[in-house]
């Protein structure tokens, strides 16, 4: 008998770590051993922080690079490093610093920004409390994920994948103590890629999911 | 209508973000927290505090405010602090930098028993900072909250500062730029606006229209203002430049309107000087408002066709944000807080220059669609970002996370 589904929500809060870049290499610097958070939280903190309509660029560090250093080239590069793809926050830490690596050899001139415009490593605190709401079977997840917060869907979808042992999300991990019964509704689940999409269009292409999949 | 300021809120922001805030505050049911300020009415801070106790109460803290009192050379000294810590390079003189000691002691003094006592004491801003210093027994933690922009401060000035405030269990800092680096975390929380205050709320026309002919506005021309205290940093006389610039082809007139507050000595000068820079002429109104004129600002602000907030320093931008909240563009000054909150050609534009202020507001009064346009989405984003109850979950946030440890993830039970 699989446990009922504990629906969860987590509020987050920065922190400035101090660490400071005017230019590539300095960023390539504090890369290098600045802590995993902050990685964690300049590719994903963005979900939960006052954005506007579509970002030009997912992450903080291709954000940084266009509008600090005015460098596009390097903005796009950066924008296109999706973390879901690594194994872990080490892995993605590397793919960074080899890119600016390669950008570094590129320009001989290294980027510089105005004091005003330097990049802030910042991490996170994740507060997660119970709301008390359980659900015990798959077909409740149909009226629930409408119903959601951002903050819940962030920690069920987004923040799931470091704590899961396989990186996954909650929903797809407590389908799965359902035998093969969901496995079609996994896969479609499996198929949304929560780095490009701000957390509202998550919930919303989630509950599509549900929606089409509880009524066929 | 609901007593409840919880309830009241959730007819604005949804019963999804305040389930949220019930649930945060639970671990800090019965938490005696502490605001300590310089001043009860005027500035962004004593707005904050004037409706963020009442809500820390309902949602089962318990929570105080207390002000400290100081003399006029307490006030020149915590000015020119606040001056040289956005920059200014001065030398503050030994005998102020002593007076200021000498109040933040007297003060620890009469209410040491209610500092030492509390959970949480939360110290706002370089006046009160050195009360911690005098409050040896103290068994709750301690939390500087820096509203202002010390990123490049006069480093003496700074350095003085910092042996009192590294000693505090954390800080929060507006923006990540503004801090500066300390031993302890420096938490960011962005401050907000009460959409219930006298200050936000909707009032009826009648009203709007009474303070039009209060003030001897033309409701047929277009209406320009800077809602903003008379402070350098704020720069008025930039704003008049930039009026003269625009209404060489559009028939306008420039509100600029601003409060005292007890804690800024400077205020006068700077008006004085803005209304030389004004030289009688009849298009520009410069408003000397009491500190509880907040009806008649919500009423400036909402009969304003274009908000301007021309800083060269700025903390956050509240009256941005208020300006945002009544469904206005803001032409801001591309500093601080302000570049938060106005998104070139979304929400406003964000400007540099007399020159630059000028032309966004031809621009924006030849593209009324577009007044419109930005105004809705203005006030959306601040729904969305900067209302008291985002700040209120970030605070209540701080405080868990701090109560808990400094570990990156916090489970509540």
């Amino acid at each position: 008998m699989t446990d009922p589904f504990a629906v969860k929500d987590c509020a987050l809060i920065a922190i400035a770590t101090g660490e400071r870049a005017n230019d590539l290499r300095e960023l390539r610097d504090r890369l290098e051993t600045t802590r995993q958070g902050c990685i964690y939280y300049h590719f994903w903190g963005g979900l939960l922080r006052p954005s506007f309509d579509d970002p030009e660029y997912q992450n903080d560090f291709a954000v940084w690079a266009y509008h600090g250093l005015h460098d596009r080239f390097l903005a796009e590069r950066l924008a296109l490093v999706d973390p879901t793809d690594f194994d872990d926050l080490e892995d993605l830490r590397r793919e960074l610093i080899e890119i600016i690596e390669e950008r570094l050899d590129e320009n001989e001139l290294v980027s510089w920004t105005a004091a005003h415009q330097q990049f802030q490593f910042t991490r996170s605190q994740i507060v997660v409390f119970d709301t008390g709401i359980r659900i015990s079977k798959p077909e409740e997840l149909k009226g629930l994920i409408p119903q959601l917060t951002v903050g819940s869907v962030f920690y069920h979808f987004v923040d799931a994948r470091r704590r899961t042992s396989n990186k996954n999300d909650d929903f797809s991990e407590w389908l799965m103590g359902f035998g093969d019964s969901y496995d079609e509704l996994l896969e479609q689940i499996a198929s949304l890629d929560p780095y490009f999409k701000s957390l509202t269009e998550l919930r919303a292409q989630l509950g599509e999911i549900f929606e089409e999949y509880m009524y066929t | 209508m609901t007593d409840l300021l919880l309830d009241r809120y959730q007819e604005i922001v949804g019963e999804d973000v305040v389930n949220n805030l019930r649930q945060l505050a639970e671990p800090l049911r019965g938490t005696k927290v502490v605001h300590v300020n310089s001043t009860r009415e005027g500035g962004g801070v004593a707005e904050i505090l004037h409706r963020m106790i009442p809500l820390k109460q309902e949602l089962g803290l318990d929570p105080s405010w207390e002000v400290i009192v100081g003399d006029a050379e307490f006030y020149q000294c915590t000015k020119y602090m606040h001056n040289t810590l956005q920059g200014n390079r001065f030398e503050i003189p030994q005998p102020l930098l002593r007076r200021y000691e000498e109040i933040n002691q007297e003060n620890a003094e009469r209410l040491r028993r209610q500092l030492e006592e509390a959970d949480f004491v939360f110290i706002h801003d370089p006046q009160p900072a050195l009360l911690l210093n005098w409050c040896p027994e103290r068994r709750g933690k301690w939390i500087w909250r820096c509203h202002i922009d010390v990123s490049r401060p006069y480093r003496p000035v700074w350095k003085y500062l910092r042996s009192y405030v590294e000693p505090y269990d954390a800080s929060i800092w507006s923006l990540a730029e503004f801090a500066q680096p300390l031993y302890h975390p420096l938490y960011l929380i962005r401050p907000s606006i009460d959409p219930l205050s006298e200050k936000n709320i909707e009032l009826q026309d009648s009203e709007l229209q009474e303070v039009l002919e209060r003030f001897g506005l033309d409701p047929d021309r277009p209406i320009i203002a800077q809602i903003s205290r008379f402070d350098r940093f704020k720069d008025p006389l930039g704003v008049i430049q930039a009026f003269r610039l625009a209404k060489t082809f559009t028939a306008l007139q420039l509100v600029l309107a601003g409060g005292g507050a007890t804690d800024d000595p400077e205020g006068e000068e700077v008006l004085a000087e803005a209304r030389a820079a004004a030289m009688d002429e009849p298009d520009i109104h410069i408003l000397l408002l009491p500190s509880d004129a907040h009806r008649t600002i919500n009423a400036l602000q909402r009969i304003s066709d274009i908000v301007v907030q021309k800083s060269t320093k700025e903390g956050f931008g509240l009256t941005v944000t208020e300006a945002m909240w009544k469904g206005k563009p803001v032409i801001g000054g591309e500093v601080g807080g302000i570049r938060l909150q106005v998104h070139n050609h979304h929400t406003g534009f964000l400007v540099n220059t007399p020159e630059g202020a000028a032309l966004r507001i031809r621009y924006l009064l030849t593209h009324r669609d577009k007044v419109e346009e930005m105004g809705q989405k203005a006030h959306k984003f601040v729904l969305e970002n900067f209302l008291i109850t985002r700040h209120v979950r970030e605070y209540l946030t701080l405080m868990v996370a701090i109560l808990k440890g400094t570990e990156e993830r916090i489970e509540l039970q």
